[in-house]
């Protein structure tokens, strides 16, 4: 067994979700709501070495197919990942994640008096189709996406 | 009329005209217009003090002929028992044909209009947005001069202030240039700035108003709250520079206009109220015609 393959065997049936920035797959898994508190079995690779892309992180999800709604939160950290969903170990669905318009129950938002932050039967909503990610309730602007993940 | 007016900043100069037109009627023939909106019942949903806009819009919907529920102070309601606004504005629906909501935290109208049906009035919403302080302030501003090629001021509390985020976004829809006079910390906000600068809008930023005060048509005040000031003496320090005297307007144009959408608190010297600057009580009057075109405009529709 080389050290490749220790590092990304391959999984059965799932999603791989490949070309991750370096750096950002732990990020990922909060994004898409991943915590390990559920069944699916998870594997991380960090800083694996492409000779594409030079360093990038992988993340592999055993026994879950992620829909498409779920992968395009992802272009939010990390525009170039490619997903691959997995059936009988082979490769049976490649594509690119695509920025949606608007992202709901994925990131708080920072403004405390944002109505989105008070005891209301609301997710957060948040635009994210302009070059600048705002806050669908109060307008609030927010840079650095990985700062406030719910 | 759109069936929900949340914010001043999807409107377009055409909806905002057509209201002024319609509130111009109304003051100029009132009574044609009484009992317009027989038999309609309006929800009042105060979470936050208010006199003016209350009152105007109660003044309003009883001068076209209709009337209103109020959920009275918050102590008083369920909201005390820790009910959501969600669930409140859903059962206040079924009693009314639109209710007007001030609230204290941002983006509360916006939530509240959708879980309802019925038409929702954002009446403030923390230091969010207030349209329809917005809509007074543009036909007060129309009746004393115009809405395009003006020099407008805005000066105080930019950052927390609603009616400033409001008039700033109306004015972008007019071809007249803002000004903003504020202390550092409480300038406009980055990400109304931005909306301001992305609808083309140039935006002149300023510490001090002699700077700009001798070029002014229009200087709209507002009150820099005690609040938003660590301790009392850089609050006194920096409210005694944004304050209105009749020695600050040494070097105004005859012609300057000077509103607030009050209340008021040092900002305006008593000083000011008998001079022909002063616009501020006329500016809250217009608040019962404006009030009365917006409701009569979204309960016929």
């Amino acid at each position: 067994m080389t050290d490749k393959e220790l590092h990304i065997s391959k999984i059965e049936n799932g999603t791989v979700i490949d070309h991750i920035k370096a750096g950002q797959c732990l990020n990922v898994l909060a994004l898409l709501g991943i915590d390990g508190s559920d069944e699916e079995s998870v594997s991380v690779v960090m800083n694996f070495s492409s000779s594409t892309v030079g360093s990038k992180d992988i993340v592999k999800i055993q026994n879950r197919e992620l829909n498409q709604d779920e992968l395009d939160v992802l272009s939010l950290i990390s525009p170039n990942v490619t997903i691959n969903i997995i059936s009988n170990y082979e490769v049976s669905l490649k594509h690119r994640v695509q920025r949606p318009e608007y992202v709901v129950g994925v990131l708080n938002c920072p403004n405390r008096n944002c109505i989105t932050n008070a005891k209301e039967p609301i997710e957060s909503k948040f635009n994210v189709k302009d070059e600048v990610i705002s806050c669908e309730y109060c307008g609030t602007h927010i840079e650095d996406v990985t700062q406030h993940l719910s | 009329m759109r069936e929900c007016l949340i914010t001043t900043k999807g409107l377009s100069r055409e909806e905002i005209v057509e209201v002024l037109d319609h509130a111009e009627e109304i003051e100029k023939n009132p009574t044609a217009h009484y009992g317009s909106q027989s038999g309609k019942i309006i929800g009042l949903l105060f979470y936050e003090p208010s006199t003016r806009t209350r009152m105007s819009f109660e003044a309003a919907i009883k001068r076209l002929g209709g009337d209103s529920i109020s959920m009275g102070p918050v102590e008083n309601s369920s909201v005390a028992k820790g009910e959501t606004l969600a669930d409140t504005v859903r059962v206040v629906a079924g009693y009314v044909d639109a209710i007007v909501l001030r609230h204290p935290k941002e983006g509360a109208a916006k939530m509240a209009s959708g879980f309802i049906d019925v038409p929702l009035i954002n009446a403030g919403d923390g230091a969010g947005q207030h349209p329809t302080q917005t809509l007074l302030d543009l036909y007060t501003i129309r009746k004393s001069a115009k809405l395009d090629g003006l020099n407008i001021g805005v000066m105080g509390d930019l950052k927390y202030g609603r009616t400033v985020h409001s008039l700033a976004h109306a004015i972008t829809k007019f071809d007249s240039q803002l000004n903003f006079i504020s202390p550092k910390g409480l300038q406009l906000p980055d990400n109304v700035k931005y909306d301001l600068e992305k609808s083309g809008t140039e935006i002149y930023e300023y510490t001090e108003l002699d700077d700009i005060l001798s070029t002014l048509d229009i200087l709209y005040v507002t009150r820099i709250q005690r609040e938003r000031f660590p301790d009392e003496e850089e609050y006194r320090k920096v409210s005694g520079q944004y304050r209105i005297n009749k020695k600050t307007l040494e070097n105004a144009p005859k012609h300057l206009k000077i509103m607030h959408p009050l209340p008021r608190m040092e900002e305006i010297s008593p000083e000011i109220d008998e001079t022909k600057h002063a616009i501020y009580i006329e500016q809250a009057h217009n608040g019962v015609a404006v009030r009365m075109a917006l409701l009569d405009l979204m309960l016929k529709s």
